[in-house]
């Protein structure tokens, strides 16, 4: 299964600071940990909400883009991995080892097909009876 | 205990016993007793670990019990036998075991040499298989089982014989010499991709379990990847595995039957999977030299991989790879697979004759798929009776009915 680990944002992401060499090796050396335990399938960090925008769906029209930044700082994410793990337990174990002297991150299961159980079945059924024609 | 600090506790087993038992085999030169004394440290840690908590770094914390253990049993052997200068030598390079944090590079050593040692060419395949997934997997026996769909008896059992061939054949703990690696390689390549298969060929619906092999496969590829980036095949292998797991949500349908490739759904394909299948391949093709059949099949996956729809494939390329191929590994289902290919590159009456050069090979004689490709081939060449009769005959060879019934279809539509 995999997960997806979601680096809340906070007023010093939101600043637009970047990191600073140190902080980078110790990132640097938790990645290539992940890299050679065969579990990171992907990571990328985020630039501040203010390069973002937001986009409200309702209503029938268009979506209303808002740009950013945008206040709510704890709503906000500011980077992520993508990890291969047996359970969450084993993802909240390797990324103990983060090192991040503060801040929040978030544990999310990412849906495999599996998990769609009864809900796939009809646009599967849909896709089969398309490819018999 | 808490159900939650009991998987805490596994998912710390799941982590660091690989390592943990690599460091130990070199130390004590013996793989069960390093795994006796790695499983003793976990025992330590479950009364332990609830009372205080698991410590910031628990690898080391369990490599130091461990090793104070090692070194207590050697030390007393060594009483028994003091005038055994190896055993000297053994003690004092334990020395540096004292400190825990042992060098990355002798970590990552010890690591390749227990992928080589339980994927030893001495070791029946089923047993290197249940010892590479105990051993580096960090799985239990009971999980195995469960994904082998065979009793917890059968693989401790393939586990205890798998330990005793390879003391009795005193297999040391090292990685092989240049003279032995590319073989020793490949049986380490065919343990993973035979993994990667159990679960690949298992469809969703029959256990869930099962789709858990793929990922042990694949990870331990990618664990291999980093410890021989030098190896074109092994990032063939990754390559392949990660660009076929990339199209396990559209393989099956809702019934679980299989979808052919040309018919799956391409925005149900793992994007992620993708990009990391074609890294890989970049990764081999970097490193030059010529490819060999993991990284071939690879490249042929990722022609298909990189075609938005089935009609972009570039037929082409990969009949020029199936070429390669077949003079590599000249099966017959490669020379199946390489007809069906130049059919669609050079047009169906090129393919038609490759695969009726097959007709006389005995292992395909109740091979469904033969009959099929003939029958597609003979349709587009607008020879309609006789691809009819092909499509029965596929059928009549088929094994389960889904395939049956689609093939008698096609054969209906042959009517023109």
């Amino acid at each position: 299964m995999r997960f997806m680990v979601i680096v809340k944002a906070n007023a010093d992401t939101e600043s637009g600071r970047l990191p600073t060499a140190e902080e980078l090796g110790a990132m640097h050396e938790f990645n290539e940990g992940l890299v050679k335990d065969g579990v990171l399938l992907a990571a990328d960090g985020l630039h501040a909400s203010s390069k973002g925008a937001r986009m409200r769906f309702g209503g029938g029209g268009k979506p209303v883009v808002t740009d950013g930044p945008f206040a709510e700082t704890k709503e906000l994410i500011a980077g992520f991995w993508l990890v291969q793990a047996k359970s969450k337990e084993e993802t909240i174990e390797r990324f103990s080892r983060c090192p991040f002297e503060s801040g929040e991150i978030e544990i999310r299961q990412v849906f495999e097909a599996d998990d769609f159980g009864d809900a796939l079945s009809p646009q599967a059924r849909e896709f089969e009876a398309r490819r018999r024609g | 205990m808490s159900a939650d600090a009991k998987a805490a506790i596994d998912a710390v087993w799941r982590i660091e016993s690989p390592r943990l038992i690599a460091g130990l085999a070199r130390m004590v030169r013996n793989l069960d007793r390093a795994e006796e004394l790695a499983q003793d440290a976990f025992v330590s840690a479950l009364v332990q670990w609830p009372e205080t908590g698991i410590p910031r770094n628990p690898g080391a914390w369990l490599a130091t019990v461990a090793k104070r253990r090692a070194i207590d049993a050697i030390r007393r052997q060594k009483r028994l036998e003091v005038k055994q200068t190896a055993m000297h030598r053994e003690l004092e390079s334990t020395q540096e075991f004292d400190d825990p944090f042992a060098a990355t590079d002798d970590i990552d050593d010890d690591l390749l040499r227990l992928i080589f040692v339980a994927c030893h060419p001495v070791l029946a395949t089923e047993s290197r298989v249940a010892l590479t997934l105990r051993l580096l997997g960090g799985l239990t026996t009971t999980e195995i089982a469960r994904a082998f769909l065979v009793s917890e008896a059968t693989i401790a059992q393939r586990i205890v014989r798998a330990k005793r061939t390879l003391s009795e054949a005193r297999v040391p703990f090292e990685t092989p010499d240049a003279s032995k690696r590319a073989p020793r390689l490949s049986s380490v390549l065919e343990v993973l991709y035979l993994i990667f298969n159990e679960g690949y060929s298992a469809t969703a619906g029959d256990d869930v379990m099962r789709p858990g092999l793929c990922e042990d496969a694949l990870r331990l590829g990618r664990v291999l990847a980093e410890l021989v980036a030098d190896e074109t095949e092994v990032h063939g292998l990754v390559a392949l595995m990660e660009i076929q797991a990339s199209r396990s949500k559209a393989r099956v349908d809702a019934l679980g039957a299989p979808i052919l490739l040309m018919e799956q759904d391409r925005t149900r394909w793992d994007r992620v999977l993708v990009a990391r299948g074609l890294t890989a391949l970049r990764r081999a093709e970097k490193l030059g030299g010529t490819f060999g059949p993991y990284a071939l099949q690879a490249a042929i996956a990722a022609c298909h991989a990189r075609a938005r729809t089935g009609a972009e494939t570039d037929w082409a390329r990969i009949a020029a790879l199936y070429d390669a191929l077949a003079a590599l590994a000249p099966s017959p289902v490669v020379r199946l697979n390489r007809a069906v290919a130049i059919g669609m590159a050079f047009g169906p009456a090129a393919g038609l004759e490759l695969a009726d050069a097959l007709v006389s090979e005995p292992s395909l004689r109740a091979y469904h798929l033969l009959p099929s490709v003939r029958a597609d081939l003979l349709k587009k060449l607008n020879r309609f009776s006789e691809a009819r009769s092909e499509f029965e005959r596929a059928a009549s060879l088929a094994r389960n009915t889904r395939d049956r019934d689609l093939l008698l279809e096609r054969a209906a539509a042959c009517r023109f």
